[in-house]
């Protein structure tokens, strides 16, 4: 059987305010899907959802993984059930070195039965695969000694995503806008650097305003997002098409989820 | 009346038979019948004991009590002790591991093991009950005694230790030696025990010596008084890592005047651990009495329940080209209280000092309090002082990252409080002090 992360009629409120207004979404292991939308249209909302954060709060619908529903979960266990999530703007723990943070990490993943303070994974073996990792993602391994996130620039932030990501090979991948910021050179490597990290035995949720993530990692579909819903689904030509006339067309296609956009994004304005 | 009249002839057969309650003069006396000192130690002592009669209680009218409250301290519940407590000496944290050049333990400050190697004792190095070795060695000692590094007539508390004092540590290392292998003292209160300990340590010109000293209670739950002076002498050139570690029970109150001398190109690393204690007023000074001296100062302090810990540093360039660092770091938890007031003071001949203080603190519970007080004091001109103090919490954003990584909750608050410790761990040299601070703080840190 196919693994299956599949999102129903998913309705979540941030301090509660609705942001997503009834999300369908089902995506197959080893399928790629890119999910495109203007700024506030819910997009990152989805992410922290399908991840477990407290303050995102499911009101209605339902997340399974498998068939399991997984929206009672917290962010521990979908962890280490295999969900992932690239984030868009990491968080700083200043004095923890990222390879110690990664070696915990990463022996929680793999063992997810395991306790705390049980053993972690073997040093020497940890030390040369993550070894083999860096230099697969061309980083110096220097890098791994810096504390997590600490100082980081916006690229060395994504990168050190990345690399979690392939420690932790998870089965299913969002990657919250893990472009952004990140000059052409950049988005290529990194572009590169998820294909070269078996992105094919993922499956993996992209997150987007551009298409040159897209250009090694081509969409099996493309979603559109507009006032927190998920508003057409179609294949790269999608992808392609938002990217270069933008969303005059979707808008005009689901007058009711730009009104939606329109409350919401006026609603952000007033938060700030 | 015939039944009060009993019960208060109950009282008196009692009080003729056991120890009389609190430092009165009766126990100062018996007290100093039991032990054979030089005249110019009982003079030392009997002028202390003037000076504590004297002087009341501080009150928190004074500035530097005005955090911290000790009318629940009643004296009187307190005596001398002469004999040792029969007790299970409990385990030290800093010496797992160590190969050590020697080691004392002591109970309520009285001396009850000693060891020195023999190789350190035949170099000159003497090591072990300042009692003892001051009875033995009183005319070297005597003029390093009677500086005064800790002014006995400051305050109740710096008068009590010096009038007072019993068992207590001396490490003497002669000029040039140099001892590799760390020693150790381990102090233990009994259950309502009296801790007067008095450190002295001396290393002369050109000496280097590592001391791990370190305190604990017989029980989790048991009480007592420890009322210490601590005084480090590092001559030219010499240099002294110094790690005092108070784990008492949160049950002990624990008072102490603490005071280093760093000579021309002297090097003094001195980390402080603070853990323990229900109350804890503690003076840490170090002066910078010659010129290129240097003073590393690391604290690092995790409160919990209703501990309240007042720490007031002070570091004192008295010569120039002096450099003095100190980074205090504290976690709280629950409704526990730091209070760390940090004074420079730069004379007027420190030129060229270089002097920074830095106290940060990590709120682990809305109920806990920090204060922060830095300052300056700077009366040469051609000088670089920098403070600084922070107080953050951990982060909710920080704890979701980390279980997106397959940590739980707990073990996030863990290694984020691990993190915050970091830095100040990464400028302790001693590898074991860092791990056994490093896993004492682990095992406090609760469920948030």
């Amino acid at each position: 059987m196919a693994e299956t992360l599949k999102i129903t009629d998913l309705h979540v409120a941030v301090e509660g305010k609705p942001i997503l207004r009834g999300v369908n979404l089902t995506i197959n292991r080893g399928e790629t899907h890119a999910l495109m939308g203007p700024n506030g249209s819910g997009k990152s909302t989805l992410g922290f959802a399908v991840m477990g954060h407290p303050g995102y709060e499911i009101t209605s619908g339902s997340i399974s993984l498998n068939g399991e529903e997984i929206a009672e979960w917290d962010a521990t266990q979908r962890s280490r059930a295999g969900i992932f999530m690239a984030f868009q703007r990491p968080m700083a723990i200043p004095g923890v070195k990222l390879a110690d943070f990664l070696r915990h990490a990463t022996t929680n993943v793999r063992n997810p039965e395991r306790r705390e303070g049980a053993e972690l994974i073997p040093m020497r073996q940890f030390r040369k695969e993550l070894t083999e990792k860096m230099e697969h993602l061309r980083m110096d391994t220097e890098f791994a000694r810096r504390y997590v996130n600490d100082g980081f620039s916006g690229g060395e932030m994504k990168r050190a995503e990345i690399l979690q990501m392939a420690m932790l090979r998870p089965k299913f991948a969002i990657l919250d806008e893990t472009d952004s910021g990140l000059d052409v050179d950049a988005v290529k490597l990194a572009s590169e650097s998820i294909a070269e990290i078996g992105g094919d035995q993922m499956g993996i949720l992209i997150i987007t305003h551009h298409d040159k993530l897209l250009e090694r990692n081509a969409p099996d579909f493309t979603h559109v997002m507009l006032g927190g819903r998920i508003v057409e689904t179609g294949g790269i030509e999608l992808a392609t098409e938002l990217y270069t006339e933008g969303y005059d067309r979707i808008r005009a296609a689901y007058p009711e989820a730009a009104e939606a956009e329109q409350e919401m994004v006026g609603k952000e304005v007033e938060a700030v | 009346m015939n039944h009060v009249n009993a019960t208060g002839s109950d009282i008196r057969f009692m009080s003729s038979t056991l120890a009389p309650a609190g430092f009165t003069q009766e126990t100062f006396d018996a007290f100093m019948a039991t032990r054979e000192e030089p005249s110019w130690l009982v003079d030392l002592r009997q002028s202390a004991w003037s000076r504590f009669n004297e002087l009341a209680m501080p009150s928190g009218r004074e500035e530097e009590w005005m955090r911290t409250d000790i009318r629940m301290l009643k004296l009187s519940q307190y005596s001398l002790s002469t004999e040792v407590a029969a007790i299970e000496t409990p385990q030290g944290l800093l010496a797992e591991g160590v190969e050590l050049g020697g080691r004392t333990v002591s109970v309520d400050s009285h001396t009850t093991e000693s060891e020195l190697a023999d190789r350190l004792a035949d170099q000159g190095v003497l090591f072990g009950s300042l009692d003892t070795l001051v009875a033995e060695h009183g005319d070297k000692l005597r003029p390093y005694i009677e500086r005064k590094l800790v002014d006995p007539l400051y305050d109740k508390f710096s008068a009590l230790n010096s009038a007072c004092w019993s068992g207590g540590n001396l490490l003497f290392v002669p000029q040039g030696v140099q001892v590799e292998e760390p020693l150790h003292c381990l102090s233990v209160l009994s259950d309502g025990g009296v801790d007067l300990g008095k450190t002295l340590v001396i290393l002369e010109q050109g000496a280097e010596a590592t001391l791990l000293a370190e305190t604990a209670s017989v029980g989790a739950e048991s009480g007592g008084l420890h009322c210490g002076s601590i005084e480090l002498i590092v001559e030219r050139g010499a240099r002294l890592r110094y790690v005092n570690l108070q784990n008492w029970s949160h049950r002990v109150w624990h008072f102490a005047h603490q005071m280093g001398h760093v000579g021309a190109g002297g090097k003094l690393q001195w980390t402080i651990g603070a853990l323990g204690s229900r109350l804890a007023k503690v003076n840490q000074r170090v002066a910078l009495t010659g010129s290129d001296a240097e003073a590393q100062v690391n604290g690092v302090m995790f409160t919990q329940g209703k501990q309240h810990l007042c720490y007031n540093t002070h570091q004192h360039h008295q010569a120039p080209y002096c450099q003095s660092d100190l980074l205090y770091k504290s976690a709280l938890q629950d409704h526990s209280r730091t209070v760390w007031r940090g004074m420079i003071k730069v004379d007027n001949a420190a030129q060229r000092t270089n002097a920074y203080q830095r106290n940060d603190n990590l709120m682990l519970a809305p109920t806990a309090r920090a204060d922060s007080i830095p300052g300056l004091e700077i009366e040469a001109d051609d000088v670089r002082c920098t403070h600084g103090s922070t107080s953050g919490r951990v982060d909710d954003e920080q704890l979701f990252y980390a279980m997106t990584r397959g940590y739980t909750r707990q073990e996030a608050v863990r290694m984020i409080v691990t993190g915050f410790f970091q830095q100040v761990f990464d400028r302790i040299t001693i590898e074991s002090v860092r791990e056994a601070l490093g896993e004492a703080i682990g095992q406090r840190v609760q469920q948030l």
